[in-house]
């Protein structure tokens, strides 16, 4: 333990190269910069799966890997991204940004911070061992569908161990971020005041609190149900297989909203910077987010309109499901209405969030194909359901992130990026993100069924295209890390404001940030 | 501990709360959709009978509909079973009686559960079994066939559209999930 007395401070972390101050550190800043490396190594490990999946993909026939270990791939895929990525990166940015946006000293519960954090390399780790166990990973969708996901071999009760892990971590982390908002802010900051990136953030930490559980609730019935002799999911005993659908996505839906709102913080932050206006419509913001989230939890069976369901029951979870697009329109409107006559430039983290705007929306919008009960029947379970949800994680919630890591890089390390290779990763990021998943709107519509290694000759075409744009999108994060890196190392310095129009508390603190910012608080206009 | 820390102590530890709370609520969802469905009518496949009134005891000898006999083996059952009958034509309001014959081919004592399923949806309430081997878990000694009885009437009130009833069971092997039963019952008397 460090002996320094109240009220002095070190500028720098004791023996900062130290493996100690990673393992033991407190600190929100040391924190945030592990949960946003550890993103982006599950970033490419994830990605190297998706690449297995897109290699056999290439041409139609099986040709590199067994058809499980392809169904391995694809569930491992998704976990990786979901649990391993977006939501430690998200986790990662509130750790940085939070505290330096309402004056606080650091997080709440600093030592519960450290070990939210450090339980995700064990749970990963373990997760990614089940892949060389007996029987082979988990191969039955990231859904874990009973019956199906029963027949995993020696690796479920690792993956559903994990899985609490994971839950747990996230959990831990929200109680810090909701304890954090509502005790910690400097005097003045009245909720109203708030950043949006913490009031989006506030509001996935309610989220995560009331369905994470639910989802450790899910998976340990299925535990028993396969060890232990009950019947949650079992016809023979009672059960009900549907059962577990309900379940799942009464977490599930939740859960995406948890995986985009806090980039609707990040990109109502970049906005306004670049067009140099306030954001438009603040209040109406804030209020669409706290009803995306309300929404969320009463539309969960549009995810089952094929399973079997009385027609009152589609026809609420139809409508209930495109109501959440009159909220998330507010906030696309606001966003361009902020736009709107602003003296615009369009540096790296700009592009990002335009980028985001955009192909979020065409997200949203095949979203809301599908939210039609009659027309899921077509689309359910087809490369189309693929196309939509990759439009929203990766052009939605991960260019997001990265936008949010332009933006604030300089802040974090002092230096800024290099402009030029920021614009040839934007570009070169859309135009492969948009090679991979557009073409994959038409082989769902002509129906490519999704999680299977092979696919009928006419679809060959765009596969070929997809595979080749999922390689492309691959390589060019790398040129990503090597900014990163750049950056860290060497680079322009960077001003204490950075961007010309930035507002904001965490842009009146020097760059790089000092190990400890606002140990007083200060004074809010 | 200063005034502050110990509201954000306690802060946290309702919100730990919460999370325990919505751990115990996704069990407690399992019922509860149950619940829900019963109050308000949402629900697919109700296996619960109508109740009769004693004038539709009464045998409606001017209608006939045909009922067929369906069986399948889940994954992993390997009993071979087979309706006495593929169909019967039925009056609504009497009681029929057939049989389902069941043979394990197996060298092994194992036990069976049949889960029922009609179609089509609207007929499945109007279907009512009196004397059912669904009712239990049925018991084959290895080699033995046994036939198994099923008491059956439809309600006069049936649907006047429905023509054709299916009446499919599906078994599954539960041998193991008795057992552990078993040992574990067994475990606790001993205790």
């Amino acid at each position: 333990m460090s002996t320094v007395a109240a009220g002095d401070h070190h500028d720098h972390p004791e023996s900062p190269y130290s493996i100690k101050r990673w393992l033991f550190t407190t600190n929100h800043k040391d924190i945030g910069t592990l949960y946003l490396w550890f993103a982006f190594i599950m970033f490419l490990i994830g990605g190297v799966m998706a690449l297995v999946i897109r290699t056999e993909l290439f041409q139609p026939g099986l040709q590199f890997v067994d058809p499980q270990f392809f169904n391995s791939m694809t569930t491992m895929h998704a976990i990786m991204m979901i649990f391993g990525v977006v939501m430690p990166a998200f986790t990662g940015l509130a750790n940085w940004l939070i505290p330096m946006m309402i004056g606080a000293p650091d997080m709440a519960l600093p030592r519960m911070n450290n070990w939210s954090f450090w339980i995700l390399p064990f749970a990963f780790a373990m997760m990614l061992s089940t892949l060389f166990m007996d029987g082979g990973g988990p191969a039955g969708g990231w859904t874990l569908y009973p019956p199906l996901t029963l027949q995993t071999g020696d690796a479920l009760p690792f993956v559903i161990l994990s899985m609490h892990f994971m839950g747990l971590s996230s959990i831990m982390g929200a109680i810090n971020v909701v304890a954090t908002v509502l005790n910690m802010r400097a005097p003045g900051m009245t909720l109203m005041k708030m950043p949006l990136f913490v009031w989006t953030w506030l509001i996935t930490a309610y989220l995560l609190i009331a369905v994470m559980p639910v989802l450790a609730g899910g998976i340990t019935m299925l535990l028993t149900d396969k060890y232990f002799g009950t019947s949650f999911f079992n016809a023979a005993g009672g059960g009900d297989p549907v059962m577990f659908q309900h379940i799942f996505w009464f977490f599930g839906h939740p859960e995406v909203y948890i995986l985009i709102l806090p980039s609707f913080g990040v990109v109502s932050s970049i906005i306004p910077t670049f067009a140099r206006k306030p954001l438009f419509g603040y209040a109406s913001m804030v209020y669409a987010t706290g009803a995306i989230a309300f929404l969320s939890f009463i539309v969960w069976a549009h995810h089952m309109f094929t399973v079997g369901m009385p027609l009152a029951g589609e026809l609420f979870f139809m409508f209930a499901t495109m109501l959440i697009a009159v909220p998330t329109g507010v906030k696309i409107f606001n966003w361009i209405a902020t736009m709107w006559r602003g003296a615009m430039t369009f540096e790296t983290p700009m592009l990002f969030a335009l980028g985001f705007i955009v192909m979020f929306s065409i997200g949203g919008f095949s979203g809301l194909m599908l939210a039609l009960a009659p027309v899921d029947f077509q689309y359910h379970d087809t490369y189309f359901v693929v196309a939509h949800f990759h439009y929203v994680l990766v052009p939605g919630s991960i260019f997001a992130i990265i936008a949010a890591v332009y933006y604030w890089l300089p802040k974090w390390c002092g230096n800024m990026y290099s402009e030029g290779l920021g614009k040839t990763h934007f570009w070169l990021s859309t135009i492969f993100v948009n090679l991979t998943f557009f073409p994959m709107h038409f082989v769902g519509l002509a129906g490519m069924p999704r999680r299977i290694p092979d696919y009928a000759l006419q679809f060959s075409d765009y596969n070929m295209m997809a595979t080749i744009g999922a390689f492309g999108f691959g390589l060019s994060q790398l040129l990503f890390l090597v900014l990163v890196i750049k950056a860290i190392r060497s680079g322009n310095k960077a001003t204490s404001q950075v961007w010309e129009d930035a507002e904001g508390l965490e842009w009146t603190l020097p760059s790089p940030a000092p190990y400890h910012s606002f140990s007083t608080p200060p004074a809010i206009k | 501990m200063s005034e502050k820390t110990s509201k954000t102590t306690r802060g946290a530890a309702k919100l730990a709360l919460a999370a325990v709370f919505m751990f115990s609520f996704g069990y407690l969802l399992v019922p509860l959709y149950d619940v829900f469905c019963d109050l308000t009518g949402l629900r697919f496949t109700d296996e619960e009978a109508v109740a009769l009134t004693p004038q539709e005891l009464q045998e409606d000898s001017s209608r006939l509909v045909t009922i067929q006999f369906d069986v399948s083996m889940n994954q992993g059952m390997s009993w071979q079973v087979k309706p006495e009958m593929r169909e019967m034509k039925v009056h609504p309001g009497r009681v029929y009686t057939t049989f389902y014959s069941a043979r394990n081919k197996t060298v092994d004592e194992m036990v069976g559960q049949a889960v029922p399923s009609v179609a089509p949806i609207a007929a499945n309430k109007y279907l009512v079994k009196t004397e059912c081997f669904c009712f239990d878990n049925q018991t084959i000694a290895a080699g033995e066939t046994v036939n198994m009885p099923l008491s059956f009437m439809l309600n006069p009130r049936l649907p006047p559209n429905v023509n054709l009833v299916t009446l499919s069971y599906t078994f599954f092997d539960i041998t193991k999930n008795v057992s552990t039963a078993n040992q574990l019952d067994s475990a606790l008397a001993y205790k």
